[in-house]
């Protein structure tokens, strides 16, 4: 299906090509292409079963966990295709982190929960270690609560703390794009809120990928929307375009709620 | 199409709101016609109701605003609701100011009255009843490109907006012709230039009006464009 495309001229961070999926013999996705521009937040919106989620999964070869789910085409982070069998994934997840829709700490304390993923990939002395911990929780925005009990468990933290909590573990590692996965749809509007703050922050550092329901959520702190409608990108454009002047009627009907 | 949103509740607002718009056009659209009237007629009874109207126009505009806000507040509107309602917006701000042309036309029909003017004077009036015939056709016309989302009319409105200003400058001509052959007329004259002014304007938001419903249509401010351009783009 030809996509609307607005012509964006900004530097992609990652390129979507001819990208199908399979759940078994049930095709998700159907040749999608995409350019997602660097240090930029890229909302990805469509009704239930459209694929968004799934789309946000392929990114960190989440996927490859289940032997019947398959990709075909290329993802190319800086030009290097991700989907390539002998690029170690570890290496993506640590240049692709990921924040899911319902906050999952780990069973450990705070410190540890931020310390544990950096610890895969780096040997830092001790010192060094208690500075990330504590700028990843800065960055979170969620320092201020949390730098008294630190070696309380994570899970004893509200849902809006515990999901920033996953979202500092997530940037500990210093990857280079983030992944949200309906980040806020456990959460209170002021958790929301501040989520949101912090995702306007971080793209200052991040590439940041989005995947919400909610569509005023997508328009307040996205830069790029992305319309996807059963396993097609209906529509790419940049989000005040989108959301004043969507190309295509179909978007316009979802995001006005005409859909039925 | 469906052209229907899942919230039947929204549907019902948004209606409702195009057609207190469409309401408040008929009134401005009749205070025009009314206070032209009270012109030609010398009728001092006429002019004190169009400015009694006047109030009502003043309250509709009040009304539909504050619903305007309720229904953005409420429901977040995006692409052609939100449109619509920033449109609607405008519209009734010029709907407004034409109510006051046919306000100011009725204050200057009770000014001549009382000091003096009468039809035995043989004042131009006739002309300023063309003038006003072809503002307030015009005021029609785009209601009902309202009513109808009808872009092509609305361009029509656009590039009829000529007429109106030829009238006013034959007006113009006309009047100054009066004032040199009798200096007795200056006074009354310069009355009646400032009622072709006031219908030349009603012309001009008829004509803001257009690009209104155009912008809700296609989604492009074509305030500032040429006519030709505009065309181009509804077509």
């Amino acid at each position: 299906m030809e996509t609307a495309t607005s012509t964006i001229t900004e530097r992609a961070k990652i390129s979507v090509r001819d990208l199908n999926f399979y759940y078994g013999g049930f095709q998700a996705l159907k040749k999608i292409n995409l350019d997602l521009p660097e240090k930029r937040v890229t909302a990805f919106i469509g009704p239930s079963g459209c694929g968004k989620s799934t789309l946000l999964r392929i990114f960190n070869r989440m996927f490859e966990l289940y032997p019947e789910q398959r990709a075909e085409g290329q993802i190319l982070l800086d030009g290097a295709n991700l989907l390539d069998k002998r690029v170690d994934v570890s290496l993506i997840r640590a240049k692709i982190g990921m924040v899911f829709q319902k906050p999952t700490p780990f069973p450990m304390s705070i410190y540890d929960n931020i310390a544990f993923g950096v610890k895969l990939f780096e040997t830092l002395p001790r010192i060094e270690m208690d500075e990330r911990v504590e700028w990843a929780l800065r960055k979170a925005a969620l320092w201020n609560e949390v730098k008294d009990k630190l070696n309380q468990s994570g899970s004893g933290l509200s849902g809006g703390q515990q999901q920033r909590l996953c979202i500092a573990r997530g940037i500990a590692i210093k990857p280079e794009v983030l992944l949200l996965d309906e980040p806020c749809s456990a959460l209170d509007p002021i958790s929301t809120g501040k989520i949101e703050e912090l995702i306007h922050e971080l793209k200052n550092d991040y590439t940041v990928l989005i995947v919400t329901h909610n569509m005023q959520q997508a328009a307040r702190c996205s830069d790029y929307t992305a319309y996807m409608y059963l396993g097609d990108l209906i529509e790419f454009g940049p989000t005040n375009d989108v959301f004043t002047k969507p190309k295509r009627k179909d978007t316009e009907d979802y995001i006005t709620g005409r859909f039925g | 199409m469906t052209d229907k949103h899942l919230s039947s509740q929204f549907d019902n607002e948004l209606s409702g709101i195009s057609t207190r718009v469409l309401e408040m056009g008929g009134l401005v659209e009749s205070q025009v016609a009314q206070a032209v009237y009270a012109l030609s007629t010398f009728s001092s009874e006429v002019a004190t109701q169009v400015l009694k109207g006047e109030e009502r126009v003043n309250q509709m505009e009040v009304e539909i605003d504050r619903d305007l806000s309720t229904i953005i507040a409420r429901r977040q509107p995006t692409a052609r609701d939100l449109r619509l309602l920033i449109a609607v917006s405008k519209t009734i701000a010029n709907l407004e100011r034409i109510g006051d042309e046919a306000a100011r036309i009725a204050r200057t029909v009770q000014r001549l009255l009382n000091s003096g003017v009468s039809s035995r004077m043989r004042l131009p009036v006739g002309d300023l009843t063309f003038e006003c015939e072809l503002a307030t056709k015009q005021l029609r016309k785009v209601l009902d490109a309202f009513a109808r989302l009808d872009t092509e009319a609305a361009v029509e409105v656009l590039r009829h907006d000529d007429q109106i200003d030829q009238e006013f400058d034959g007006l113009m001509r006309k009047l100054i012709t009066y004032m040199m052959e009798d200096p007795r007329t200056i006074s009354s004259s310069i009355d009646l230039v400032f009622v072709a002014k006031a219908i030349e304007r009603v012309g001009d938001h008829a004509k803001n009006l257009a690009e209104q419903i155009i912008y809700i249509v296609k989604g492009t401010d074509v305030r500032h464009s040429s006519v030709d351009a505009v065309e181009d783009l509804v077509r």
